[in-house]
């Protein structure tokens, strides 16, 4: 990676983070209304102890609702893939389902589960981040043209031959654009379930008792980690798709 | 039948399923390819041409007649068989060699992977493509992905070559390329032919034999002869006997595409 790779986006975020200072400043606004980047630092030397164990909490049940997202969305695009009857079957349901905002699931689950404050967590970060992967992997595997089908059958392949050798690996750039919009699903599910369950836990709890300490600056703090954490964890699908899926890039 | 056929297609026919009932799209099909042999097909747009090549293939099973390969009814797909579309439906992650190699990973093959290699290594020298064995098809031309395509669907030495319109895509002077590296190849790795094109020039220079197919369904309306009168060269297409000859099938369209009577 080059050194310019590497400046660009951190000279981009200097000046986010300047402008917004100069904004509040500007504005005159009060850090209930708006808290400036000056105001996170004593939030963060306050309560770094707590951003580092509830940062982790929210990471790690992200991560595993999004694992067990890619293992559900492969398997059912893959039904859905293959079969024209399940195609034609299970859209409906699925687009219904994704249809129904989580924000309205999540009190439902909440309730259902009532204590299980991990099992909700990832539920939610699973139901909202798996949609896309089964889409695009579906997508991938139904549009792929006949004739590599063709070289591969008349060759006397088996079709588990021509998803090992030909539809996985050009299915998988659209599962990675995929799992790109799914990590930051994921987080979204994560923290809507920290903030509504009562004693939860994870950065959506923090910001929540930020909220009810009426505690500005922790709450925007809160977003910020929650921002950090979301890039972190795209640039690690990136990165997984650099090796798997480079090929597919022909800016390079 | 004739006994010296090594594709032999006899009285086919076949109709595929569609919405409004059964579409015949081949009724009495008669090919007959010779060891070493290679024959054109040329016929109207949509007329079963490729349907055809999918039933050498055994991709396809006839509703009626036969196929038979070596006397042989194909009733599945056999291993010997080497395909190559107009789309080149290289792996795009694989370089051109692995590509090429590809077939290998599939039949039973009694080489080992250096001396798959080396096949490999060979048949891309022969088109052209000594260089190049490293690249990935994003980086090749239309023209030079066809020749790899070329190279794949030999690779594994098959007795049946099917082409599909392999050149339909490229400009007139790479197709001209194409088809003089088609006679070095046939020179140095002989093989069965049935090629499916459009270009009627293509069939009479390629081919030893040119059959017209008449419209959909689709049954033998006329074969013609292109006798082998050793390497042929572009400057053959240019002499009275080519131009009568490809008037004759120019005809032989028309009528196939019911213009003209017969």
């Amino acid at each position: 990676m080059k050194a310019r790779q590497v400046l660009v986006p951190l000279a981009a975020v200097a000046l986010f983070l300047i402008a917004w200072e100069a904004l509040v400043w500007v504005m005159g606004w009060p850090n209930y209304k708006m808290a400036s980047p000056t105001d996170l630092i004593p939030a963060y030397e306050r309560y770094w102890s707590l951003f580092l164990t509830m940062g982790w909490q929210t990471l790690w049940r992200t991560v595993l609702g999004l694992m067990l997202a890619v293992i559900f969305g492969v398997a059912l695009g893959m039904v859905m893939g293959f079969s024209r009857t399940m195609r034609d079957a299970l859209y409906p349901l699925l687009v219904g389902f994704n249809a129904v905002p989580k924000a309205t699931v999540v009190p439902i689950v909440a309730l259902m589960f009532v204590g299980w404050h991990d099992f909700n967590t990832v539920l939610i970060a699973f139901m909202i981040s798996f949609f896309p992967i089964a889409v695009s992997v579906s997508i991938g595997l139904s549009t792929l043209e006949p004739e590599y089908r063709d070289i591969l059958r008349s060759l006397g392949a088996s079709q588990a031959t021509i998803f090992w050798k030909i539809a996985l690996p050009k299915t998988l750039p659209e599962f990675f654009g995929a799992l790109k919009v799914s990590v930051t699903l994921a987080f979204i599910g994560t923290n809507l379930m920290e903030i509504v369950s009562p004693h939860g836990r994870g950065l959506g709890a923090l910001f929540d008792s930020g909220k009810t300490n009426s505690d500005y600056p922790l709450m925007f703090a809160v977003l910020i980690a929650l921002a950090v954490l979301g890039i972190v964890l795209y640039y690690i699908v990136v990165a997984l798709e650099r090796v798997f899926a480079g090929w597919a890039d022909r800016t390079a | 039948m004739t006994m010296d056929s090594l594709i032999d297609i006899a009285g086919v026919r076949h109709s595929y399923r569609t919405a409004s009932g059964p579409l015949p799209v081949l009724d009495g099909l008669d090919v007959q390819v010779p060891e070493g042999g290679f024959v054109a097909v040329v016929g109207p747009s949509g007329c079963g041409k490729s349907t055809l090549t999918r039933l050498v293939a055994g991709l396809l099973i006839p509703d009626a007649g036969e196929v038979r390969v070596h006397g042989k009814r194909v009733t599945a797909p056999r291993s010997n068989v080497g395909m190559a579309f107009q789309n080149p439906v290289l792996l795009e992650w694989r370089t051109i060699l692995q590509n090429v190699m590809l077939p290998l990973e599939i039949v039973p093959t009694k080489l080992s992977r250096a001396q798959g290699e080396e096949r490999a290594r060979k048949l891309l020298a022969l088109v052209g493509l000594e260089g190049f064995e490293g690249k990935k098809p994003s980086e090749l031309s239309g023209g030079m992905k066809q020749r790899a395509s070329l190279c794949r669907a030999l690779i594994h030495q098959p007795e049946v070559l099917i082409l599909d319109e392999p050149f339909g895509a490229l400009d007139a002077f790479t197709r001209e390329d194409l088809w003089q590296i088609m006679h070095r190849v046939k020179a140095e790795e002989p093989f069965t032919g049935v090629l499916i094109t459009h270009d009627l020039r293509e069939s009479i220079f390629l081919a030893y034999q040119v059959v017209v197919l008449s419209g959909r369904p689709a049954r033998t309306q006329f074969v013609m002869d292109i006798p082998d009168t050793g390497l042929r060269t572009l400057e053959d297409l240019y002499t009275p006997i080519a131009a009568e000859r490809l008037n004759i099938l120019r005809h032989q369209i028309e009528v196939a595409q019911g213009r003209v009577a017969a």
